[in-house]
């Protein structure tokens, strides 16, 4: 159960601009700006969701996901998930969740998967019965046998999203985040990754939010999408609802998104 | 598990990442070690020259340098995760770190081990070895705990040193190029009793940064140019050091999870 | 040639960016100077007679050193250029209607030049600052102002041209490592980075004087400092002459032959 209640985060950015002579002018003042990354924002999500956090580049997904998992706090606004505060209570609370950042990773480059699936069993001591069981049923749903042995940086970006995911289920977490999880994957990993975050959510309940630019992802995956830009919560129903937007009868979500983008002027 | 099985899981794997580049980790030790013995090779055709500075034979002056050398080595093999923190923190990878559930101090120590030091520490135990049977030292059992209690503190404050370091990193996002003076400039100048660079530095090196706490006085009491055996206690007040350097860290962090990056 | 010019500007502005490092960088090299003059007089009161050079000649020397630290330091490499040869990136350089040699050449030299403008003047500033005999003295003749520029600009181009040498190795050793590490520690402590060369033994220091590192940062800080006069300044000027001669001539033809083969193997 993840709750948000009027949450505001800001940032200070320092000003870079361009030329010689302002690079001079910065070597001696910077100018920096504030930056509103997210402005009242209100959420409920509750157990066993499938939500699709969308919004173009810089909108605020990020910082949503780095408050909810506890690595920044927020300016003001209650954010209560299970029942804890995520930065007050952090290592209970990331006990709970598991995170993957499309972008990174947490494998070890250079020893094979099983060891860093090892270390991360002792990271979150997992039981070992639990991690027995975990880590055959997601070797068997991931096809993850024959990766195992290999090192993470002899892996395609596609089995190396797969291992990437199971490690952040290792510890069977109840809620899952994911931040842009199908980037740069092709065509068969995306639905493999796909098919096997809506089975997790089925069997374990797993609430997932999914940060995503792909709209296809959102169509599988999301029952209820979050819109946001700006730093504002622009929209928050059902995929239905998201149709209703559309700009004629036979519009793509893409152009969804793109026309909605151009309403709220984001 | 607790945090030392822990640890021993991590070295165990940092070992076996080790074993995946062979090549390249015999040349950085062996390129590590060449540089270090540069400086011993500057110290050695110094001392050839002048056979003594500010009454310190060589092997007194090479006893110092290993002991300097081997808290700065063990400091930086153990602890390169925050030498080399600024990294850390612009890959991202501090994020990461944040989410696992444990101290995030120790999941940031332990994400980097640096077994390349290793050729620089045989280095400093032949000088060590070297310095102990060929200087004339009256040793007493009080003087073995003392060299010993060198080491140790010398390790802390090196490593309180580059706590300091990964905390700055929180707020410029960068690493700062003149904490060096205290790392890289300790390890390089503290090859001679710091005495020897005069009255300002000492002070300096005991009140602001307390290098002369674990080298300077200690090892005044060691060779017996004092008899004030309290000087060979002042190791542990330099382990002191630790404590605001934490202080600093857990400010740091406060600072970071309220801005981001 | 305009090519050249705005490499150099995209190189200074992209160090400029970097302010906080660049004043940190002063900061620490006038710190090290301290240390190091600091050092240098505890031995000269140990034992002036030992002492192989004036104490004023020793300090112009170091803060040289440390002002013109970007020019001199043998260990300043650019991975991006072992990675583009190790790699393969190198196949599109050859593309480029310059020679490689050439191109690399400029680059290493704007690379330096760029870092060691940003840092050297407040140092040499400062240590001009300091009292005698600490800080830095300038000549009073304009005979040891021209040979020092001389000399410097010999041994910066001697440097550039040794560091293409190592360039130039990596086509034939893949890996870039061992080559970087030995070049570095050997010239680090034969052109006098560790201690000045005066201060080894005699014996050492007359095969050291033959060899090229001996003619990089040596010659013109001994030369401004009124160390190497005379006769013995002209001849470390013409084994600057005949060191650069030797290393242009030592990378020109080794990235001949490895170019020809890389277009033998077809990349």
């Amino acid at each position: 159960m993840i709750q948000v209640e009027h949450m505001n985060k800001t940032f200070k950015v320092a000003r870079r601009s361009a030329g010689f002579l302002e690079a001079m002018k910065a070597l001696f003042r910077r100018e920096s700006e504030t930056i509103h990354a997210l402005s009242d924002i209100s959420f409920f999500i509750g157990d066993g969701e499938m939500v699709g956090y969308i919004g173009p580049n810089g909108a605020g997904k990020s910082s949503t996901i780095k408050i909810l998992s506890g690595i920044l706090t927020p300016d003001n606004g209650t954010c209560i998930i299970n029942g804890r505060i995520p930065w007050k209570e952090r290592k209970e609370h990331v006990k709970d969740i598991g995170v993957v950042f499309g972008q990174r990773t947490q494998l070890w480059w250079d020893v094979p998967i099983i060891d860093s699936y090892e270390l991360l069993k002792d990271i979150y001591e997992i039981p070992t019965q639990t991690y027995k069981e975990n880590l055959e049923e997601l070797t068997r749903l991931l096809s993850l046998e024959e990766l195992l042995k290999t090192p993470a940086r002899q892996l395609s970006l596609g089995q190396r999203m797969r291992c990437e995911i199971a490690a952040s289920l290792l510890h069977s977490p109840k809620i899952l985040f994911l931040d842009e999880p199908t980037i740069g994957l092709d065509a068969v990993s995306k639905l493999a990754v796909r098919e096997f975050i809506r089975n997790q959510n089925k069997r374990h309940n797993t609430t997932v939010l999914i940060t995503t630019h792909d709209m296809q992802d959102i169509e599988a995956l999301a029952d209820r999408v979050l819109l946001i830009g700006k730093g504002t919560l622009l929209l928050d129903g059902s995929l239905d609802d998201l149709m209703n937007h559309r700009p004629k009868e036979d519009a793509t979500l893409d152009e969804i998104i793109a026309t909605l983008y151009r309403d709220y002027d984001i | 598990m607790n945090s030392i099985g822990l640890y021993k899981k991590y070295c165990l794997i940092h070992l076996k990442c080790v074993m995946q580049h062979k090549v390249s980790f015999f040349l950085t030790t062996f390129g590590l070690f060449l540089m270090s013995f540069n400086i011993f090779l500057g110290v050695y055709f110094m001392m050839v020259r002048f056979h003594q500075v500010n009454g310190f034979s060589y092997q007194e002056v090479l006893l110092c340098f290993s002991i300097t050398l081997m808290s700065f080595t063990i400091a930086e093999a153990f602890f390169r995760s925050l030498d080399t923190f600024d990294s850390i923190i612009r890959s991202g990878e501090f994020d990461r770190i944040l989410l696992r559930p444990r101290n995030c101090l120790f999941t940031v120590i332990c994400s980097k081990i640096d077994f390349t030091r290793i050729g620089r520490l045989l280095q400093t135990i032949l000088m060590f070895v070297y310095g102990i049977l060929f200087s004339s030292i009256h040793w007493t059992l009080f003087r073995v705990i003392v060299i010993v209690l060198m080491v140790l503190s010398g390790i802390i404050v090196f490593v309180s040193i580059y706590l300091i370091f990964a905390s700055i990193c929180f707020f410029t996002l960068e690493g700062l190029e003149f904490m060096n003076i205290f790392t890289d400039g300790a390890r390089e100048y503290g090859k001679y009793p710091i005495g020897i660079y005069g009255k300002t530095i000492v002070t300096i090196c005991t009140y602001i940064v307390p290098f002369s706490l674990f080298q300077y006085y200690p090892f005044l009491y060691l060779t017996g140019k004092t008899e004030n055996a309290w000087y060979g206690l002042l190791p542990i007040a330099g382990c002191l050091f630790l404590i605001p350097a934490i202080l600093f860290w857990r400010f740091g962090l406060s600072r970071y999870q309220s801005s981001g990056s | 040639m305009k090519k050249y010019g705005s490499f150099f500007r995209i190189r200074f502005i992209n160090g400029l960016q970097y302010r906080m490092a660049a004043l940190s960088g002063m900061t620490t090299q006038f710190m090290w100077g301290i240390m190091e003059i600091l050092l240098f007089r505890a031995f000269y009161q140990a034992s002036p007679d030992s002492f192989p050079m004036t104490f004023q000649a020793l300090s112009s020397y170091i803060w040289l050193q440390q002002a013109f630290l970007a020019l001199y330091l043998i260990w300043f490499w650019e991975s991006q250029l072992f990675d583009s040869i190790t790699n393969g990136d190198v196949a599109y350089e050859l593309c480029r209607p310059i020679r490689l040699y050439n191109m690399w050449f400029v680059r290493g030299m704007a690379v330096r030049l760029s870092k060691a403008t940003l840092r050297c003047f407040p140092v040499l500033f400062f240590a001009w600052l300091l009292p005698s005999p600490y800080g830095l003295t300038l000549p009073d003749n304009w005979n040891t102002w021209f040979f020092t520029l001389l000399a410097m600009t010999l041994a910066f181009l001697l440097v550039v041209a040794f560091g293409m040498i190592v360039y130039m190795s990596v086509f034939y050793t893949i890996s870039s490592q061992g080559v970087k590490l030995l070049a570095s520690s050997v010239s680090e402590f034969l052109g006098g980075s560790v201690i000045p060369l005066p201060f080894l033994p005699d014996k050492i220091r007359g095969v050291v004087n033959m060899l090229p590192f001996a003619s990089a940062q040596n010659v013109p800080f001994r030369i401004f400092g009124g160390d190497l006069v005379g006769k013995e300044m002209y001849l470390s000027l013409l084994m600057q002459c005949f060191w650069l001669t030797v290393f242009l001539l030592i990378g020109r033809a080794m990235e001949r032959r490895a170019l020809k083969r890389v277009v033998i193997q077809g990349g």
